[in-house]
């Protein structure tokens, strides 16, 4: 069997996306800003698409800007945000220590220029604290950057309250919302988001492309300089395949959000539940404040890259965030701010489940994970030092 | 990031050889720091001869600390202890039709285990031995910071 459980990395695209993509490959070559038939013919369709992206977030198409990607929007919100705080005197922004790296990576350019960044915690459960972030505001403070739900272990933060704090106190609030768009609802006025960061890949559009919602009335300056494009403020022809892609495969996921939602979560559900069966391992995140497809377990005695690739042998495709597989010396960032130790941390395993998943793949990785984490922890000396000074479970279960 | 690993890795990380314990060893080391995400424990059965006799292996770490602990155990099973001692990491690299850069470290561990091994075989008869340290160790430069044999 091929399990496909990686959708927090990366989703196939949908039809709807494909049906939307085609068309602008053959015959929708004209440029948006030429004033030709052609030209026409791709303004409306684009601009068509910034009304169903601003239609399903609760924006005004005004307050959509298409970008290359989430990164993209991530760097050119924070930095914005952060302009526009110092143009006032201030000169203080409030994230957490879970954040992206395209958001981690921009603060930590802005503190070398001379900003002050809190990174609340997140506790053990993966989840910001409001009587925190309300204790972390200062007088200075000029922007609040903080992610919807979280890429590695699907917590869900409280964005609305978060944002209606921010709004009380007249400072920006940015979210990266990478995981969350087209997997749960989001409105940003409700909400209280003033800068919203998304990306295509992530909900069944191409790669390649996102958006940045910034609401109306907040001066954002240029991010690329060139054309007339996006309201000026980010030059480059725009990407009209993937822009069409994306708002279709977006309108799709949110007319289908409710089932959608309520089909992942039981398969989630059913494969937390089967995992935690798993002696010596730990559930990571918060399950009252989760995104509907994200499962993260750490396995004690055995390390994730292992896991990882002992499984895409049994055709699952999963992630880990162990060092191996990040490629530095330390294990995933998020998983050590849960306060869990290195050597925990090394043995993660993620899984990211999306409506095209079954509940046959859930039963066959409920069968071949607890398999690959035996062999493993057979062959691992860890596994061997924890079992000399208590019971080893596969042992007992055999007697 | 992904990583390329070569076909004689993943042959060797899917189907380890010499994984296990051996109960009667005379020499055993055990390498690494969890902290880090790697560890290897060497056993060894040395006969009369000084001739490695058998050599099994646990490792906890990635594809290839799992890889380059299987093959340097092929590479010293049967062969004279003196033998073992001039295995590099470099040689482990090149059985191996070579590693990602980032993941040297792994070889440089295959190498230490071994030596650890040997080194405790030879306390255990009360022989010193100057060439049970590997070279990166000797030098200072053991995996991830502040690992060290723990011998």
């Amino acid at each position: 069997m091929f399990v496909y459980a990686d959708n927090a990395a990366t989703t196939a695209m949908s039809k709807a996306a494909v049906d939307a993509m085609l068309p602008a490959l053959h015959d929708l070559y004209g440029n948006p800003g030429s004033l030709h038939q052609k030209g026409r013919e791709a303004n409306l369709a684009l601009m068509a698409s910034r009304r169903t992206m601003a239609e399903c977030l609760g924006a005004r198409p005004e307050e959509i800007y298409f970008t290359s990607c989430g990164t993209e929007s991530d760097n050119w919100a924070i930095t914005e945000g952060a302009r526009l705080g110092a143009a006032a005197g201030k000169r203080h922004i409030i994230s957490d220590a879970i954040e992206h790296h395209a958001v981690l990576h921009t603060l930590a350019r802005l503190e070398k220029n001379g900003f002050e960044v809190t990174y609340l915690p997140v506790h053990e459960n993966g989840v910001v604290r409001l009587e925190e972030l309300a204790a972390a505001i200062r007088p200075d403070t000029c922007l609040v950057t903080i992610m919807f739900s979280n890429n590695e272990i699907g917590t869900l933060q409280p964005i609305r309250e978060i944002g209606a704090l921010c709004r009380e106190k007249g400072i920006l609030f940015h979210t990266d919302a990478v995981q969350a768009v087209g997997h749960v609802p989001i409105d940003v006025e409700k909400d209280n988001i003033d800068m919203l960061s998304l990306s295509g890949h992530k909900f069944h559009a191409p790669k390649g492309v996102g958006a940045l919602y910034c609401r109306k009335g907040i001066k954002l300056q240029n991010f690329i300089e060139g054309g007339a494009q996006e309201r000026d403020k980010r030059g480059g022809t725009e990407a009209i395949p993937g822009i069409l892609a994306m708002a279709a495969a977006l309108k799709d996921c949110c007319d289908h959000m409710e089932e959608s939602m309520a089909k992942v979560t039981a398969m989630r559900d059913k494969l937390t539940e089967g995992l935690r069966k798993i002696p010596y391992s730990h559930c990571n995140g918060d399950p009252d404040h989760k995104a509907p497809g994200i499962v993260s377990f750490c396995f004690e005695g055995i390390e994730g890259e292992s896991l990882l690739l002992r499984l895409d042998m049994a055709g699952i495709c999963a992630s880990s965030g162990s060092a191996c597989t990040s490629g530095s010396l330390d294990p995933s960032h998020v998983l050590l701010a849960l306060g869990l130790p290195h050597e925990i941390a090394h043995g993660s395993l993620r899984l990211s489940l999306c409506e095209s998943n079954t509940m046959e793949q859930v039963d066959y990785m409920l069968e071949q994970i607890p398999r690959v984490v035996k062999e493993l922890r057979e062959m691992s000396p860890v596994w061997q030092h924890m079992m000399e000074n208590a019971e080893d479970p596969y042992k007992s279960a055999e007697r | 990031m992904a990583m390329e690993y070569s076909e004689k890795v993943m042959e060797h990380f899917a189907h380890p050889h010499n994984v296990g314990v051996i109960e009667d060893a005379n020499g055993v080391g055990e390498v690494g720091n969890a902290k880090c995400g790697d560890i290897m424990k060497m056993y060894l059965k040395i006969n009369d001869d000084e001739i490695i006799e058998d050599v099994k292996f646990q490792t906890f770490g990635c594809a290839s600390a799992i890889a380059t602990s299987s093959i340097a155990t092929d590479m010293i099973k049967g062969k004279p202890v003196t033998e073992a001692l001039t295995l590099t990491n470099k040689a482990v690299v090149e059985a191996l039709d070579g590693l990602p850069a980032v993941k040297i470290h792994c070889s440089v561990l295959a190498e230490q285990a071994v030596k650890a091994a040997v080194a405790d075989y030879y306390k255990n008869k009360g022989i010193p031995c100057d060439s049970c340290l590997c070279e990166h160790c000797a030098s200072g430069g053991c995996g991830c910071g502040e690992e060290e044999h723990d011998q």
